[in-house]
Formats: C-alpha cells, structure tokens, sequence
C-alpha cells in the first residue's frame, strides 16, 4: 500500500524539532493511481493548531494539490470528518496536542470511495439519508400558530437533533461496508428523530419502512457508530429505541 | 448548459426559502458551492426572533415594539419599511419553521420558548438550546427534499452574466470534476452569506469569504452599506469561534481582568444585553486600557448559571469549550474577545430583494435590504434570511411570469468560452507571490485598520495597502494546475473580488466621518445626522469603487441618541 513515504516536504519557516509535527497523509488520485500512498509533511506547531490547520498549511504554503472539505472550522458544518491516527474525527476540533508527539496520520473516511486524498464520495450516504424522508409527515392542518410540544416530548428528539451529518458513523459501520442496501447507522437515527417526534403523524408508515432487512433489522449492534461519532451521540440506542417499537407493533398491532 | 427559470446560489436559509417559495410556481433550481446542510447558518446558535409573545415577561411584544428595537439597534441607519414588513412578517415566518418540524425549545405549555437578546425589550428570541442554526438549516433541508427542488452541489459561481440589461445567469464550476458549466436562468437570487473572511478575527466560516459577492460587484452590480461590520462581543480566543449572545440573555457576565463586571460603565441599564456594537467597543476600551487580561481578551463567565442551565440551554457553547479549549465553562470563565461577525451591508436591493438589474436578486447576509441599517440586533439574521428569501423567491417567480424575454444564450455561451479562458489564464498564474499569504495580509489589514475604532490616519494606511495588495495580486503563483478538486485554484480565484471588496469597506469608512452603529471613528466620536444619514452605495469602476448616496427611508421613529 504505502510507497513515496520517504520524501518529507518541510514548511518555509525553520523551526527546531520541537516547533514541528509531521503529518503522515494518504495521497490518491483514482484518475491517476491504482493504489493510495502515503506522504509525510513537516509542519509547524502552535498552540490550538489543529489537523485542519495543518492540512490548511500544506494546502497554501506546500502542495496545493492536497484535496479535502473543510468550511465552518467549529464542528458543527460536518465536512470535515476523516480518519484520524486510526479513529474517524472531524479534522476541525482535533487538536494536535491531544494526539501525542508522534507522526499523525491522516486518511480519509473508511469504506466510501475516494474522490481524492481525503475527499470521499458522500452520495450514498446522502441518498441512505433521503430514502428515510428526513422532514415532519404531519397528519392535521397546520395551526394558525405553533403546534404544542411540552418539554419532555422536546427532550425525547434532543440527542437525533444534534446530528451534523458528517457520516463519521456510516463509514465505521461494518454492516455499511457488507451491504449497499442498509440505511446505516446515521438515516436510522434520524428516522427515530421523526418517529419520537410527538407532532409527526407517520409513524406507523415510518416504522413500516424502516422494520426490514434494509433497515433496523440489519443493525448487528456492533457499536462502531457511536464510538465513531464525534457529537457523542448514540445511532445503536436509536436503532434500539426503533426495533423495540417495531416489535411491540408487531406483537400487539399497535407501536 | 443548465437551463431554469430561477436559479437560486447559496444553500444557506435564505437560499433555502428562496428555492422553496420560487419553486412553488416556477422551475427552480439550487445551486450551493457546498452541501446545503454544511451552510454557514448552521452555526448560528442563539435564536431568531420574533414577537410571539410566549415567554413570561414578553406578554405586551408587538411587531412595532420589535420594530422600534431593530430601528434603534441599528442607530437609525435601517430603512424603516423594511424593518416594519420583517417583524410583520417575523411571527408567520417562524410559525412555519415550527410547522415544517423545526425543534425549537418549549415552554411548559408546549409553546416556543423565547429567550432575552441585546437590544430587545422583551425575550423575542426563539431558540433551540444554541443550535438554532443547525436544526433550522436541517429542517428546511428536508422542506427542501420533501418538495424535489432540483440541486447542484459544490459549484462555486465564478461570474454572473448581465447583457442586455438584464440578468442572463451564471458560469460556475464544480469542485470535484473541474467542470465549468453556464447556468441560464430568467432570475437570479445570490443568498450566498457574509464576507467574514475579510478579517483575519472571524467568527465565520472558512468558506465565508464574500465571494459571490465580489462576483456581483464585478458584474456591476451596486453594493450597499459595506462599511457597517458588525464585530460579535463574545468569540473565544485563538479560534475566534463564536460564544453565542445567548451566553448572555441566560444571564453570563463580562467580567474584567479586576473583576469586575465593566459594561455597568457602559450601559448601566441593559448591562451585557447592550447591542452588540456597544458591548464590543466596551470590550475593547477595557482590553486597549489595560483592565484585560495578558494577550487581549475578557472572561465570560457562566458559571454561576450553574450546571443544570448550562447542559440544557448552552450546551454547544460547553461542547465548543471544552474541544477548542479544554476547558469546562461550569467550572471556568471562558477567555473571549470580539471578532467580525456579520456584513450589515451587501448588493442593494429593495424590499423584494430585486436588485438595480431585472431578473438579479439577492437575500440574506449577502444583500443590503437594509434591515440592519449600522448595526443588527442578534436573533434579526436568521429573521431575515426567512423574511426575504421568501420575498425574493415570489418577487423571482413574479418576474418570470411577466418578463417577457428569453434567456440570451449566445451571451451565456460567450461568456462561457470567456470565464474559460479567464480561469485557465489564473491556473497558469506562476508568478512570486503566495496568494495566501497575501489574503493573510489583507486579513491582518482589515482587523487592524478597520475593525472595532477606527481612524484616519488607519483607514489611510489600510486604503494604501489594499492597493499594494491589489498589485501584488496580479503575480500570485497557483501551485496545482488542474481543474478537477483544485482548492488552490478556487480559493485563491476569489482573492481578487476579496481585496476589491475589501477595499469598498475601507473607503467607505474613510469617507463617513462620524461614528455610527458599528462604525466608530475616533476622529469622528459622534453620530452626524446632517451629513451622513444617508446610505452608501458602491459600484465598480475602472480606478476602483465609485460612492454613491441613497436616502434611508423613515417611517415612524425619527433619529434619536441611543442610550441602554
């Protein structure tokens, strides 16, 4: 897998040893490759650098070829997320200091295909997301003013809220990675953010579409998403929260 | 070639109910250099308002009342119809939100829970612990998915085409394949968000640089107000991530390196809920007079909120903390100062978002309605982006039924083969200069110069190196020299629309010599109605921007001094 490692681009600015890091990335070009390689760049420390600074770093000042996303730095936008020294992170809020003094190494998220370097090509996980029909199926007319929702029932969909969709949980799903048809760890947390919903009034057709091999039943509990995810947040108590719902419906007609 | 009727640019909430208020009549197309749901609305945190009159003591809020605020917010520089026709409209449009599944926090009776802002009379903002943004931007997303409106993602508009008088479309590339492709359309609506990136202090995303509005403007397009910049009190140091104002409508202190809680020497009524102008300058003056601490910053303390409201109400601002600085606000005072946060000026439009050119519109951060006027309110963004992205999608639809002509295509595909050639010209750029580092320059330039105070003898500094800049601009080097995922190339293409965009803030604040909303000149300490109510407007020409005037348009509140 890896060749070209031996070369080390070092930043402009001279610094001693301890002044830098080096960040070990895998570079690929699918139009171009056949396989990925690794490239090491030295860049320089600071304090609060994080890896998107240093991918930013090699970007402007060493190799502007280096492909990545990247835009509102404060891990909420989700463009962000890759592998870092082994574990998916969003590069934005991985701050260099915690990994250690060790080379970083920097790869892209598992599983999806590689657009290039550390871009992936996020269109299955998209598409997964839409076929769960991410939006309220109300079942009465709006009211004039807001539809009532008291605090608890609020708190019921507060963690599926917080999802910034940065597939950090779909590409560290093993069940993903055996089957194209799967909805994923990410698709089903949401579509539970709909079903717990107290105002949405579809959820016994959600359920119905999510209650299959293609969905909740696929889940083998292995927890990948939730170690992966950066916002701590739980798919698999999701994904639980679903199957029982889905169960008793079964058993007893009614969810 | 693309062909719509209305193309919408900018995934953001503006864009979003742009697309889905003109795509109700008219086929509508998005077209967002990034993912609609990684729009920078999604950062916003602490709430929108509107005078729902839900929360205990917001019982007597009125659409004049939130009006009357937003007009003196903005140190009477907002055109007053505007701000009447946004607050009007500010209850229906957040009802709809809700309507569509927007998670916003409760009250106990299941209502939408308000929160205080600065400036407001009464807790008007509506909120979602502080990830408004994001769970709105989310929600109108699936709106989005729900209706079908056709998308183009990750295109970044290199030009926008203007013949005959009329908008014709935009050329635009797309960043993963290098393809540039002419998108026809009969209307245009630009929702592509602020320009924060002009400061090296920025609340903002990466991706806020301005510009597709520096593509405006070099279209020819007039440009509004740009020298208002709002600077947001609270940013954490280093990063310069916001700490939403929500910190402080939850009850936060500022508090400075003596302890003490300073804003009572600067509006000893409203204290921290002071408009963000004057909280931010209050910052400033105890940091630039020694009473901060070591490396230029003031705490903001939470903790004794205690621990229950800060998991429930702020828990974002926790998260943010504890990742960027590894520290827990429950148990420490959070180092901030102010950073840029907002463009209160943008393309000059009216109140439908119709610019000088038929057919080209423009909603959100990126116009000017003005709503703002010298200074927004927080909670009044989010606001308007719903308020006018749904005004410009109709006034866009309305147009393609009436206007009678066509798309010029032969116009589109020469401009087409031009941008081509202009682009395949800047990839081969080798000259000597890091582009960069040269907007690292422009950055450090803009925050110092033309930040919080300024003057003179600065504002004359900035003007000359914005020149220099200029010229150096011209001999930057572009590493890589392909088209396919070429941030080097689509990054550094924007620098110049960054320094012409640039350089319109900084004379524009030369040339108002007096102080207004976030504009504070030292030199010129006092607001002058007599010689500067009025709004600027800029337009390219060949030396640089040419100014115009335009009257504000008052209704009801005649300028008064501002007091809190």
């Amino acid at each position: 897998m890896e060749t070209g490692g031996a070369e080390v681009l070092k930043g402009a600015v001279d610094m001693a040893d301890a002044g830098t890091m080096r960040l070990r990335i895998q570079r690929f070009d699918p139009s171009k490759e056949a396989v990925p390689h690794f490239q090491t760049f030295e860049v320089p420390r600071r304090p609060g650098l994080t890896v998107l600074d240093g991918l930013f770093y090699i970007l402007e000042r060493l190799d502007g070829s280096l492909a990545f996303r990247y835009s509102c730095r404060s891990a909420i936008c989700g463009s962000c997320a890759m592998t870092i020294n082994g574990a998916p992170r969003l590069a934005c809020q991985t701050l260099v200091e915690g990994l250690g003094r060790g080379e970083i190494a920097v790869k892209p998220l598992p599983h999806l295909t590689v657009e290039r370097d550390l871009a992936v090509d996020l269109r299955p996980f998209f598409a997964a997301y839409e076929r769960i029909r991410p939006y309220l199926l109300a079942t009465s007319a709006a009211p004039a003013k807001e539809r009532l929702q008291g605090p608890a029932e609020r708190r019921a969909i507060d963690e599926m809220t917080m999802c910034i969709l940065c597939a950090s949980c779909y590409a560290s799903c093993q069940v993903v990675w055996t089957s194209e048809e799967y909805l994923g760890p990410q698709a089903l947390l949401m579509a539970n953010r709909f079903v717990q919903d107290s105002r949405d009034g579809a959820k016994e057709e959600r359920l119905d579409h999510l209650a299959n091999e293609e969905g909740i039943w696929r889940c083998h509990t292995m927890f990948n998403c939730v170690v992966a995810c950066p916002k701590n947040l739980n798919p698999t108590w999701s994904i639980q929260q679903l199957k029982r719902r889905a169960a008793k419906r079964r058993l007893t007609g009614r969810s | 070639m693309k062909r719509h009727d209305i193309l919408v640019v900018g995934g953001g909430m503006a864009g979003l109910r742009a697309a889905i208020e003109a795509s109700q009549s008219a086929d509508t197309a998005l077209l967002t250099r990034l993912h609609p749901v990684r729009a920078h609305s999604g950062a916003a945190q602490g709430g929108i308002n509107a005078p729902l009159a839900n929360a205990e003591g917001g019982k007597n809020d009125t659409p004049e009342m939130h009006a009357y605020d937003t007009v003196k917010g903005s140190d009477f520089l907002a055109d007053q119809d505007a701000v009447e026709l946004m607050c009007q409209e500010a209850a229906p449009c957040v009802y709809e939100l809700e309507h569509w599944g927007t998670p916003f926090s409760r009250l106990p009776d299941g209502r939408i829970a308000q929160r205080p802002f600065g400036g407001a009379g009464f807790p008007r903002t509506c909120y979602a612990a502080d990830v408004t943004g994001h769970v709105i931007l989310i929600t109108m997303h699936g709106e989005l998915l729900r209706r079908g409106v056709t998308t183009y993602e990750e295109w970044q508009v290199t030009r926008l085409v203007i013949e005959g008088g009329r908008c014709q479309g935009v050329i635009a590339l797309h960043v993963p394949s290098g393809e540039l492709e002419a998108f026809a359309a009969r209307a245009v609506i630009f929702a592509t968000g602020g320009a924060g990136r002009l400061y090296s202090r920025s609340t903002n995303a990466l991706h806020s640089t301005g510009g597709a509005l520096g593509v405006a403007y070099a279209a020819g397009i007039g440009i509004k107000d740009m020298e208002f910049v709002q600077f947001h009190p609270t940013t954490i140091i280093g990063t310069n991530i916001l700490m939403s104002e929500a910190c402080r409508g939850e009850g936060g202190y500022l508090v400075n390196r003596l302890g003490e809680r300073f804003m009572q020497r600067y509006a000893p009524k409203a204290m921290e809920l002071a408009p963000r102008d004057i909280v931010s300058r209050s910052i400033q003056t105890e940091i630039d007079e020694g009473r901060g601490f070591e490396g230029g910053f003031v705490h903001l303390d939470l903790r004794h909120l205690g621990k229950a409201k800060i998991m429930e109400r702020l828990p974002g601002i926790r998260d943010i903390c504890q990742h960027f600085l590894g520290i827990d606000p429950i148990d420490t005072p959070i180092p901030i100062q102010p950073g840029q946060h907002y463009a209160m000026g943008g393309i000059d439009t009216d109140n439908d978002g119709a610019s000088e050119i038929p057919g080209f519109y423009a909603a959100g951060e990126v116009a000017c309605v003005s709503v703002h006027g010298a200074n927004r309110l927080g909670g009044n963004s989010l606001l308007e982006t719903v308020v006018f992205g749904k005004r410009a999608g109709a006034a866009a639809a309305q147009h393609v039924k009436t206007a009678g002509a066509g798309v010029d295509i032969p116009a589109m595909e020469r401009a087409l083969a031009e941008e081509r050639g202009r682009l395949q010209a800047f990839l081969n750029s080798s000259g000597p200069e890091n582009p960069a580092g040269l907007r690292d320059e422009l950055q450090r330039t803009m925050t110092d110069q033309v930040g919080i105070f300024r003057s003179r003898e600065g504002l004359e500094a900035a003007v000359r190196k914005i020149a220099e800049l200029k010229q150096r601009a011209a001999r930057i080097n572009i590493m890589f020299k392909e088209w396919r995922f070429n941030l080097d190339l689509v990054n550094h293409s924007e620098l110049p629309l960054m320094i012409e965009l640039a350089e319109v803030v900084a004379q524009g604040a030369l040339r108002r010599e007096e102080s207004r909303g976030s504009h504070s000149r030292r030199d010129f300490p006092k607001r002058d109605d007599d010689r500067f109510l009025w709004h600027t407007v800029a337009h390219r020409g060949r030396e640089g921007p040419v100014f115009a005037r335009k009257p504000v348009r008052i209704t009801k509140w005649k300028p008064e001094e501002r007091k809190y």
